[in-house]
């Protein structure tokens, strides 16, 4: 092939000229990125990952997309550059590029337990500046709070999030059903769907986290909201008598076939469409739902007339009351702490907030995290309805696997779904939940 | 050519790139993952240096070892069905109607992707729509099983698709190994006599022996480390009914967010795969050992 060995050795040298050269180039470029950046006034790229994707939430990648825009044409210097991944994928994501120490300039981080390692990891950036300005007083009571540690806040909320059982009306009419308020009532809704055939409540128990709303509001209910909320904080012991009359109960309503059939082994998406498609006729979940009951193109407005929600119902001699609500802060944004335009970064996160508040609720349909006047815009009813229940809340529980440490929550959602599963007796389930909290 | 060839400085260079590339994305990673196993790290603060600490919680943790156990069960599923593709690989390769066709059919499940696959199977497994329980309900069957949700049946109804999904390239491996064993053995057999199944047996499987021992490694190997189909499917669940090794240190290693110990399951995870492909080595060595693996 080659006539002698120079010749090769020469081939070979020009490949290696050319990789090295096209290795240069782009070294480069990237350096004449970070100098400008760096330079206030000129251009400024700021890097925002976020979990919206056009597919899976189509009203708020718009919003998010809008307000990009609107604050690109205010600010012209500024450019955002945005990366969206579905939900796991951006929490797989922003834990591989934490232990890089190369997180965006602004990110989307959950509450308490999820935020807490990186916080200690000093990564995201205290924006309690930011509550004192123009934020000022917007946040609605108690959703700031769940992202702020040992007296700082690191993130900002967007959204806020209760849990109402949603139901069919339709079903419920043609069974003569009424909505429950006792425990007692919700029992025999049970008893009747099941006899007609219709699965009662549809559930996703893979996602795990499902199951655990379930078990939250029976505690709340049970044993009272104060010691649910002690108990996930490791204050007070599972092995409380309400705590553990709730996880029987759970095993009770497994074993009165109150879930669809299979839950364990069915995501929250298919448990979801179980509910859509009719076949299941409750179906307890978050308010980031609504809009798939309310402004959703895609799912028939037949449909969405059918849909009405409760509060879950009081049980007889338990301790809760029923304006207790299981829920909470969703998202927020952190700033990273070692971004290059830290300040810039600071300012399009609160110019994000406040429009995320004003568009969110017409726009996706979503609840946020600052207050919002009902009565100035025109909102499908079940909306107003559980915002007005919201206002009337008497506490909110936080998730518990996001009020958790990482470890403690991972066990406690194996917990759940093997309570759920009737492979652990309340008993052990309760002593699981003392060990994993106490080992904190 | 050959003289340069011959030279050592030049088969240096040459090997060089990939030598680079392969230390600094397998050897360096593995050897940091062993030395991050000896760590308190929760993946993001400082670390903790805590010695074999992890590595003897690892030995005492019986989701662990119930997880260590599933991969075994399945590495076992996946060898013992190698007997079945070399038997379809031995149809095949004989002179059939349509063997053609047939190879095709059933070399696409490989040419599926993980998601795609665990996707179409999660359909067929659903409880109450899927293609599986819609035709048992039919059969009269009124308690059909919740494959996904129930944790004995759990882990065999993940298997089936596993092994479906790689029956395909095994069957091929296979197939090419007997289309290389040369007509004039088969036609010499023939001529003295040996029927279809003597040649098989006799001559055919011998011959193909060397790959039969590379494809056990390969299915034994690629079980212990198994995680995609799982992982898509059951995310190891209900509460672990599912777990194998691999799923068990992505969970520790990002849920618990505690990656000095999920480094410390995938060495040892590393250190297993090691072990059983010596031990394989050692019982399938023959006296003139051909290097395979």
């Amino acid at each position: 092939m080659f006539k002698n060995k120079k010749m090769l050795v020469l081939l070979t040298l020009c490949f290696t000229l050319l990789v090295a050269g096209c290795g240069k180039n782009a070294g480069t470029n990237q350096e004449s990125d970070v100098g400008n950046s760096s330079n206030s006034g000129d251009k400024i790229t700021i890097n925002f990952m976020h979990l919206w994707p056009e597919g899976v939430s189509a009203g708020q990648n718009k919003i998010v997309n809008e307000i990009i825009n609107e604050y690109q044409t205010e600010h012209t210097n500024v450019t955002i550059k945005t990366e969206v991944l579905d939900n796991e994928q951006y929490k797989n994501k922003l834990k591989v590029l934490s232990a890089s120490k190369q997180l965006p300039d602004v990110g989307v981080t959950w509450a308490a337990g999820f935020m807490q390692p990186y916080v200690e990891g000093g990564l995201f950036a205290q924006v309690d500046d930011l509550l004192t300005g123009s934020l000022n007083d917007k946040f609605v009571a108690g959703t700031t709070e769940a992202y702020a540690l040992e007296g700082h806040t690191y993130a900002l909320p967007l959204e806020f999030n209760i849990a109402p059982i949603y139901y069919n009306k339709a079903i419920f009419a043609d069974n003569n059903l009424q909505v429950p308020t006792t425990y007692e009532e919700f029992k025999n809704i049970v008893k009747v769907l099941n006899e007609k055939g219709i699965a009662p409540i549809a559930l996703g128990n893979k996602d795990r986290w499902t199951g655990s709303l379930w078990y939250m509001y029976l505690a709340d209910r049970i044993a009272g909201q104060d010691v649910l909320a002690n108990a996930i904080q490791g204050a007070e012991t599972f092995k409380n008598e309400g705590l553990t009359k709730a996880a029987q109960e759970v095993q009770a309503l497994v074993d009165a076939n109150a879930f669809n059939k299979g839950f364990n082994g069915l995501s929250n998406e298919e448990a979801k469409s179980e509910f859509l498609n009719e076949k299941a006729a409750m179906y307890l979940m978050g308010t980031w739902e609504l809009p798939n009951f309310t402004t959703n193109t895609e799912i028939s407005q037949e449909f969405k007339d059918k849909v009405g929600f409760f509060k879950f119902p009081t049980v007889e001699g338990g301790k809760g009351n029923i304006d207790s609500w299981v829920g909470g802060p969703g998202v927020g944004l952190f700033v990273s702490e070692n971004s290059k335009v830290k300040e810039e970064a600071k300012a399009f996160v609160e110019y994000f907030v406040q429009k995320w508040g004003e568009r969110s609720v017409t726009g996706a349909g979503v609840i946020p995290a600052t207050k919002v006047d009902t009565a100035s815009i025109e909102l499908p009813q079940l909306y107003t309805d559980l915002f007005n229940e919201m206002n009337k809340a008497s506490s909110v529980t936080l998730f518990a696997d996001v009020q958790m440490p990482a470890n403690a929550a991972e066990i406690h959602l194996n917990q759940i779904q093997a309570l759920f599963g009737k492979t652990v007796t309340p008993e052990k389930f309760s002593e699981l939940h003392d060990s994993a909290l106490s080992s904190q | 050519m050959d003289k340069v060839m011959s030279n050592k400085k030049i088969i240096a260079l040459y090997i060089l790139p990939a030598l680079l590339f392969i230390i600094a994305i397998v050897y360096v990673p593995i050897i940091l993952t062993g030395y991050y196993g000896l760590h308190k790290w929760n993946g993001i603060g400082a670390m903790e240096f805590i010695g074999l600490e992890n590595y003897a919680a690892l030995l005492k943790d019986q989701t662990f070892w119930s997880s260590a156990w599933h991969s075994l069960l399945l590495a076992i599923f996946s060898t013992l069905s190698l007997v079945i593709y070399l038997v379809v690989a031995l149809v095949l390769s004989s002179r059939i109607k349509g063997s053609n066709l047939l190879r095709k059919i059933y070399l696409i499940p490989m040419l599926l992707s993980s998601v795609a696959i665990a996707q179409l199977w999660l359909k067929i497994y659903h409880p109450t729509n899927g293609i599986l329980n819609s035709f048992l309900a039919s059969l009269g069957i009124t308690n059909t099983p919740e494959w996904l949700a129930n944790p004995d049946v759990v882990l065999y109804a993940l298997f089936i698709p596993i092994l479906w999904q790689y029956a395909g390239f095994y069957i091929l491996i296979y197939y090419a190994a007997l289309k290389n064993i040369p007509k004039s053995l088969e036609e010499a057999a023939t001529i003295d006599g040996a029927n279809a199944f003597q040649i098989a047996y006799k001559i055919k499987l011998p011959l193909a022996m060397e790959v039969v021992k590379v494809t056990i490694v390969l299915a034994l190997v690629g079980s212990l480390k198994y995680f995609d189909l799982i992982y898509v499917m059951t995310n190891g669940g209900p509460n672990g009914a599912s777990e194998v090794m691999a799923s068990y240190m992505y969970r520790i290693a990002f849920k618990s967010y505690d990656f000095g110990y999920g480094s410390a399951v995938g060495f040892f995870l590393l250190i297993i795969c090691l072990v059983v492909t010596w031990i394989v080595r050692k019982l399938t060595a023959n006296k003139d050992q051909t290097q395979y693996s």
